[in-house]
């Protein structure tokens, strides 16, 4: 790999010490967003040439930039196995983790940018700290008392809540989320409703979060586009198998006047309504 | 005068990796104030990417387990050097630990009888491993880091990077940094301190580890006077993928043999038979690495210098379930489709044995206020790690940790770090920042040429002279990384990490090569060509300290097990 900062031929670079693989190689041409907040002169997109080789992946030909070419260039990773997920990004106007797209999947110039949904902290770096305060708000696993130890519970059971807990919070379902995006809402976003299904469809958990989504967290602002399930590096089906059962749980827990109706007949509410106050008492 | 900001705490934690945060727990629940830092957000450590699962004798799967045979396969893989109290603790406590975790909120894989489910690995006599699919570290870091933000008592200061470590008159108590995000010094201010920053695999060109993992807390803790022991152990695990060359030594779970897979050489032939015949696959980590090794070396591996694992005989439904990880991992890095093809692999580095020495009861080090935990810390593992005792360590020992740091500062008064102190280490983290604009040397040129050498001349099979050479190159770059400086601000500026990592990735390696050149004989992990057998008189353990600038090297014996203990293993064999 050689990088080349685009705007001065003479910067030189290193190539790595050796070739591994028998890839080709070729240059390709990187516009990666610049902007420094803290100065206010706005932000540009900067080019870089980058030689790269078979299989590289665009976090490559960023975390060599910012080592070889310009360690002023902010940017945030960790695994580079998409298992981490930091360093979500725009990758030519997608909602992307660099570490996960292929260069070679891409034609044409790469464009990289950050998530435009979060404040920026510096070139593609975002401040994503917002999400651990709405995870604070969100009523953690809460058991039933008194259960026999060690507890069991059927993998059918399991295996529901287990897909939402593959998520990686690298915050690119919240990037692409229009509702987010560009409208003022109160809408805690996919990645909120995705975690509240996984603690929702915990089979021992005694909460019912649905409510709280809808009457705190705007979900009834989401129309459902799956634009969030589209990006999702972990193939979670967000809208599908989260968004849609907890607003149709919402819909027949508290606002169908017929399980109302039944439910103070009975006084029983079926088993996840059981403690719909709690849910909001920790807010 | 310089400006920077001040943190007090009772507590301050190294790391937000599975150690970190359930140590964490402890703290909190005691009452006490506790500031955690971390390189990366927090929920991104290390822990994330462990795959395979949590060992504990829940005897869930295999009705004859216990914490006796977990005790005894645990001392056996690290052939008889590493600390049987720390081996009987974690056997012992491994279990509950995991109940534990579930009542936090994790969901285990279950079996048919809605227990938790277990799998096998290798070197554990049963089925033993505790796990949800491939991504048992996801499920545990998420859990703890729900209890942590759901308790209110902690300061989470996470891409926060620690310089270096303060003492005052004998004793831990402080602490500099800067934050990535604001660009800011930090002092801390402390009763004790908790090193839990993992490893340092990445002083390796080819490995399975972050990025972040470059030994920091181990070298902070050997500049402030802390024991490193056993760090000639390094343990190569036997899979790792070797194409495309951007994810080459990215890990491939031992899950796969765990779960049916086999390793073929290129000539078709399932050649872990001939080289165990026994254990087959799912031997000891360092035989199955050493198999493929020569397998490799004598020409019977790929063009990409691998071998092949196949798991397709298992079916797509249940590859896909049980290793969703692998499945995708491959997919979508490598194009291939291990429920159809087999895959390439070839051995990496994954985690390191040695680190700061700890009494078993405690996690503390010999310098007061300082304890340390998981990978950072050493003993447990001897000269080899068992598949699934490194998250049972996270917890187990986590918690170890956070209950004595918590006793220690609460019976012990705060005392302030030297302010000349402060003020002279953030002048030199500033030092690093010129204004020229031709840098002498780049830090990441260090680096690389770090990690070349260390994965040529240490690495799965090591001799003197490669050793020599390697220790020669390391005192090279150490004159050569004086002259280091980057451009710019303190903000998210990834060359002056580069710069901190450099210098505590050099003082790491050189304790790895120190130690590896010490130790002249082949045990677990460390096999030397020139001294091939196991011998009687290096039952000993290799401690590393501080002497100035230089590295001093001794050896301790290791502690002698009662007998109730010794009865329960396999006396060790000597040719």
């Amino acid at each position: 790999m050689n990088a080349t900062n685009a705007d001065s031929n003479d910067a030189k670079a290193h190539a790595p010490a050796k070739s591994e693989g028998k890839g080709k190689r070729n240059t390709r041409k990187f516009k990666v967003y610049r902007e420094d907040p803290s100065d206010g002169k706005g932000g540009e997109y900067q080019e870089f040439n980058v030689e790269v080789e078979i299989g590289m992946v665009v976090l490559d030909a960023i975390t060599y930039i910012s080592q070889r070419v310009d360690p002023t260039l902010a940017v945030r990773w960790n695994c580079k196995a998409a298992r981490c997920g930091s360093c979500a990004a725009e990758i030519n106007g997608v909602p992307k983790l660099m570490c996960k797209t292929r260069v070679d999947t891409i034609e044409g110039t790469i464009t990289v940018g950050p998530m435009r949904a979060f404040p920026l902290v510096k070139d593609l770096v975002t401040d994503v700290s917002s999400n651990y305060e709405t995870e604070k708000l969100m009523p953690e696993f809460t058991p039933k008392e008194g259960m026999a130890v060690p507890w069991k519970m059927s993998e059918m059971d399991v295996t529901r809540s287990q897909e939402f807990r593959k998520c990686i919070e690298c915050f690119l379902c919240q990037d692409v989320c229009h509702v987010i995006r560009d409208h003022n809402t109160n809408y805690v976003g996919p990645r909120h409703v995705v975690k509240a299904a996984s603690l929702d469809m915990h089979p021992l958990d005694t909460l019912d979060r649905s409510k709280l989504l809808t009457e705190d967290d705007g979900l009834g602002y989401c129309n459902v586009t799956k634009c969030c399930q589209e990006v999702c590096p972990e193939h979670i089906r967000i809208t599908d198998n989260a968004i849609i059962p907890e607003k149709e749980r919402a819909a027949d827990n508290f606002y169908d006047p017929l399980v109302r109706l039944f439910r103070k007949v009975s006084r029983s509410g079926g088993a996840r309504g059981n403690n719909n106050g709690n849910s909001n008492g920790k807010r | 005068m310089v400006e920077y900001d001040r943190v007090e705490t009772d507590v301050l934690i190294i790391g937000m990796g599975g150690a970190g945060l359930r140590a964490a727990i402890e703290i909190i629940g005691r009452g006490l104030r506790v500031a955690l830092v971390s390189k990366s957000l927090l929920g991104k450590a290390h822990t994330v990417m462990a795959e395979g699962g949590i060992a504990a004798s829940v005897a869930n799967v295999d009705s004859k387990d216990n914490w006796q045979v977990h005790f005894s396969d645990t001392v056996a893989e690290g052939v008889y050097i590493g600390d049987y109290r720390m081996a009987e603790i974690l056997a012992k406590e491994a279990p509950e630990r995991v109940y534990e975790l579930e009542r936090y909120g994790a969901l285990f894989d279950r079996t048919p009888e809605g227990k938790i489910m277990q799998r096998a690995f290798g070197g554990h006599t049963y089925r033993r491993l505790c796990h949800v699919g491939d991504k048992t570290g996801l499920e545990m870091i998420r859990t703890l880091e729900d209890k942590i933000l759901h308790t209110g008592n902690s300061r989470l200061l996470d891409e926060t990077v620690i310089t270096k470590l303060l003492k005052r008159d004998g004793r831990m108590c402080g602490a500099v940094g800067f934050s990535l995000r604001s660009g800011r010094f930090i002092t801390f201010e402390y009763k004790a301190v908790i090193i839990a920053t993992g490893g340092l695999g990445r002083i390796y060109k080819v490995t399975s580890n972050s990025h972040e993992t470059t030994g920091d807390g181990i070298a902070m803790a050997f500049e402030a006077g802390a024991e490193l022991r056993d760090m000639e152990m390094v343990q190569f695990h036997p899979t790792g993928m070797v194409y495309p060359p951007g994810v080459k030594g990215l890990l491939v779970t031992e899950g796969v043999r765990g779960e049916g897979g086999m390793l073929f050489n290129t000539k078709g032939e399932r050649f872990m038979l001939r080289y165990s015949p026994e254990k087959k696959d799912l031997d000891a980590r360092d035989v199955v690495a050493r198999a493929i090794y020569h397998e490799i070396q004598n020409g019977n591996g790929t063009e990409h210098g691998g071998v092949y694992l196949d798991i397709t005989h298992k079916g797509a439904a249940f590859i896909r379930k049980k290793l969703p990880g692998m499945y995708d991992q491959f997919k979508e890095f490598a194009g291939v489709d291990i429920t159809k093809e087999k895959m390439e692999v070839a051995p990496t580095v994954h985690y390191f044995m040695g680190g700061i020495k700890v009494n078993p009861e405690t996690a503390g080090a010999n310098v007061d206020g300082l304890f340390a935990v998981g990978e950072a810390a050493s003993g447990l593992h001897g000269a080899n790690r068992l598949g699934g005792n490194s998250l049972a360590d996270l917890l187990v020992f986590g918690m170890r940790a956070g209950i004595s740091a918590a006793k220690y500062a609460a019976a012990t008064n705060a005392i302030k770090p030297d302010s000349a102190e402060v003020e002279a280490e953030i002048s030199r983290v500033n030092s690093f920042i010129s204004g020229s604009a031709t840098p002498a040397a780049n830090p990441y040129e260090i680096i690389d040429s770090l990690r070349d050498v260390m994965s040529e001349k240490v690495g799965i099979i090591r001799n003197e002279r490669d050793l020599g050479e390697a220790l020669r190159v390391i005192g090279e770059l150490k004159q050569k990384s004086k002259g280091v400086s980057v451009k710019g601000p303190v903000r998210f500026n990834q060359g002056l990490l580069g710069c901190i990592e450099m210098e505590k990735m050099l003082t790491v390696a050189e304790c790895v090569v120190r130690s590896a050149l010490y130790r002249k004989e082949s045990r677990g992990a460390h096999t030397r060509s020139d001294f091939p057998k196991k011998l009687k008189e290096w039952k000993i353990n290799i401690i590393c300290t501080r002497s100035g600038g230089s590295v001093d090297l001794s050896t301790e014996p290791v502690p002698e097990m009662p007998e109730e203990l010794s009865s329960l293993i396999k006396p060790e064999v000597y040719e």
